[in-house]
């Protein structure tokens, strides 16, 4: 398994897709002008293959994927073994 | 109405509508039909691409609110969407909405099939980007109800289409095409049937010239969309777009253009063929322009 934290990882896909973007983990990506709501969809996905998680419906809001920051607590809510680690 | 089906039904939605080819757009209308209280039966060539659409229909509904559109119930959507195997399926269907690949020679087997197998009321609903509406009533026996629709991905989320009557299309068919747009929450931009209509001949031709900056080394992709963002103030840039579309579905589109006028303006970007080759077809394959996280 990966030794990076969720948070690391996530911010690592962000700034994988947007190199030329100076992104931390407290950035809202949704925010810098040129991402838009297609990356959300790619986020979830993300997120659910690499944490093994299933997000549900209520927890499919724009909020939860502004920063890597809301995307790791998101992670944490829904599998706290993988925050943990 | 946030999260909820409509159920009203009026005039044009009482019927079952087909929508043949369950590729990006077919899914998107199919969706949308199912979303706004339509029953659908979704046509394709075999069964393996109808069960792939149904998985992406139940995605995207679940990803709707988060796209900016409604809260949807994924089951109560997908309930209303049934799938057949060949166009035979759609015999019973009062209106059809055609989305398959963008190539003559497969439109024209299409349609020929439909003209069989459906009634003689039938309207023909063409979702092209590209082949002109005359030409395809051309093949059947009822070109006074055939109607080009050019839907725009993703299409639940857009708020408009470009309607596009053929020379021999009724007024009957123009407003009860109208007519399901508006049930579909779709405003309509009419234009004259001309190949391209008014969004390829200016997009596909910026497209490809883009592609022509990539393939001659003149800009990185990331660089060519950078400036379309930032400095005139786009959402996307021309490849992302190319991304979304579909790498084949934008040379399929420039050739037809090429094809249609026989002017070297339309000429395809090799690069663009090159990649169609390799799978590379943007984000239905995972890499286009552009690499992306796929489930």
């Amino acid at each position: 398994m990966s030794h990076l934290t969720a948070q690391e990882q996530i911010l690592d896909f962000v700034r994988g897709r947007y190199p030329q973007a100076e992104i931390d983990a407290t950035q809202d990506i949704f925010a810098l002008g040129f991402v838009n709501s297609l990356f959300a969809m790619e986020l979830v996905m993300y997120v659910e293959k690499t944490f093994d998680v299933t997000i549900p419906n209520e927890e499919l809001r724009i909020d939860n994927f502004r920063t890597a920051t809301a995307m790791a607590e998101l992670v944490a809510r829904l599998s706290p073994t993988v925050a943990a680690a | 109405m946030r999260g909820k089906i409509h159920h009203e039904r009026n005039g044009a939605d009482m019927s079952l509508i087909g929508v043949i080819g369950a590729g990006v757009m077919g899914v998107g209308v199919a969706q949308n039909l199912a979303q706004t209280g339509h029953d659908v039966v979704l046509v394709d060539r075999d069964e393996k691409i109808l069960s792939d659409a149904l998985a992406a229909v139940a995605r995207n509904t679940r990803m709707s609110r988060l796209m900016g559109g409604p809260a949807l119930d994924v089951d109560e959507v997908l309930a209303r969407i049934t799938t057949a195997v060949g166009a035979e399926g759609a015999a019973k269907c009062d209106l059809v909405i055609e989305n398959v690949t963008e190539d003559w020679e497969t439109k024209r087997q299409v349609y020929e099939t439909l003209d069989a197998v459906c009634g003689p009321g039938t309207v023909f609903v063409v979702n092209t980007s590209a082949i002109p509406i005359t030409k395809v009533g051309s093949v059947t026996t009822r070109p006074d109800k055939v109607i080009g629709v050019h839907f725009m991905n993703p299409v639940p989320a857009k708020p408009a289409v470009e309607l596009i009557p053929g020379v021999h299309t009724s007024e009957e068919t123009v407003q009860r095409t109208r007519d399901l747009l508006s049930a579909m929450g779709k405003k309509s931009v009419d234009v004259k049937d001309s190949c391209g209509f008014i969004s390829n001949r200016v997009l596909m031709l910026t497209v490809n010239e883009a592609a022509y900056l990539v393939h001659e080394g003149v800009a990185d992709a990331e660089s060519v969309d950078e400036v379309f963002r930032s400095c005139f103030g786009h959402p996307m840039g021309p490849l992302e777009t190319a991304d979304l579309i579909g790498v084949d579905t934008i040379l399929y589109s420039v050739e037809v253009l090429y094809e249609h006028y026989a002017d070297s303006k339309y000429r395809p970007c090799p690069l663009l063929k090159q990649m169609t080759d390799a799978g590379l077809h943007g984000r239905k394959s995972g890499r286009g322009f552009y690499t992306y996280a796929t489930n």
